[in-house]
């Protein structure tokens, strides 16, 4: 793997990851269990495209094939798709939307801070503006965390039962492969690995503070680094990339 | 109301920019004040709008009933002399 190969398939990574996160958030739009939640949402939703839009646009660049984020988009198979499983798990209830929207943004918080002093200028720039987006996604979901975990006894088991179910992919948060190790020597990317203290410490607190357990899982979840996904992703594809297949030269 | 499944109602006061007064945007929904500015945060100030928010619980807003309009607000409508419009503005004052 050449160093470009690299970090365009850094880039896609980071990409895919907040791509899919905006597809899943964006279900929730007419759903949400208020008007002002549905409404928050599908505002972090839209967080999280802007930045899929900045970072497949440095990714085609980086490619240098003429393909455009929307290729980046609408025109890769399963395969080739690379964000972590946690991101296409189903929507579920509210509990568990707020569960994962959690577990994601205390990791992402530790990830774009660090990707913030990148020695890529671009990475830096997109990874500083995104931390302020973050920051808020963060303290969205972990006060909601503390509203159900001490709220009433329904409300305090779902998002137990949530916490249950997604922590078997969080490992992968953490996962190291080769286009990791070849941008981490140049200080492009960092080491994912050395970020797993902080993260257990801080969704430890915030879990504590709601009267959650931290669940006890050892085993993890793996595939997507390889681009080896749960069957969600493939209906999300289907369904996202329908039109630019069925109509390629559809415009709006 | 008791069938109202809505949680609190807050009234959402947004300030444009550093200095400025807060004016009432709206109302929104909420269980505490945390949640009331995150909701007023993501409804009024999505397109660059606010600087600043307040939220106040709209219980304790005191309201003027319509029904005494005439008896607060007519009688007002009649002494122009209450209007400083007699005064001459000097020329280039921006604002008085």
């Amino acid at each position: 793997m050449t160093k470009q190969e690299a970090l365009f398939r850094y880039l896609l990574r980071l990409g895919d990851n907040a791509l899919i996160q905006s597809y899943r958030l964006s279900e929730w739009c007419s759903r949400g269990p208020i008007l002002e939640e549905d409404l928050a949402m599908t505002n972090i939703s839209l967080d999280y495209l802007g930045r899929t839009r900045a970072l497949y646009q440095y990714a085609a660049i980086v490619e240098g094939k003429e393909r455009t984020e929307d290729d980046l988009a609408y025109k890769r198979p399963e395969i080739q798709y690379y964000n972590n499983l946690i991101t296409e798990l189903p929507i579920g209830n509210f509990a568990f939307t707020i569960a994962r929207q959690l577990l994601i943004s205390v990791f992402e918080f530790l990830h774009y801070t660090q990707l913030s002093q990148s020695k890529d200028e671009t990475i830096a720039a997109i990874t500083a503006k995104t931390l302020k987006e973050i920051r808020y996604h963060k303290v969205h979901s972990r006060d909601w965390c503390y509203r159900l975990g001490r709220g009433t006894e329904v409300s305090h088991t779902k998002l137990q039962q949530a916490f249950d179910e997604a922590w078997m992919y969080t490992g992968e948060l953490f996962e190291m492969c080769e286009e990791d190790q070849i941008l981490m020597a140049d200080g492009v990317a960092n080491n994912l690995e050395a970020l797993l203290p902080a993260w257990k410490e801080e969704v430890s607190r915030i879990l504590a503070d709601s009267d959650i357990k931290v669940p006890n899982v050892d085993y993890m979840q793996t595939g997507s680094r390889k681009g080896i996904h749960s069957e969600n992703l493939g209906h999300i594809l289907s369904e996202m990339q329908y039109l630019p297949r069925a109509y390629p030269d559809a415009i709006w | 109301m008791s069938n109202d499944t809505q949680l609190d109602l807050w009234e959402v006061f947004i300030q444009n920019k550093a200095g400025g007064n807060h004016t009432h945007a709206g109302s929104v929904h909420a269980s505490d004040r945390q949640m009331a500015l995150q909701n007023a945060r993501d409804i009024y100030t999505r397109r660059n709008e606010g600087s600043s928010i307040w939220v106040i619980p709209s219980k304790y807003v005191t309201a003027s009933n319509p029904e005494d309009a005439d008896m607060l607000f007519d009688p007002s409508t009649d002494k122009m002399y209450r209007h400083p419009t007699f005064y001459v503005i000097p020329e280039g004052a921006k604002q008085i």
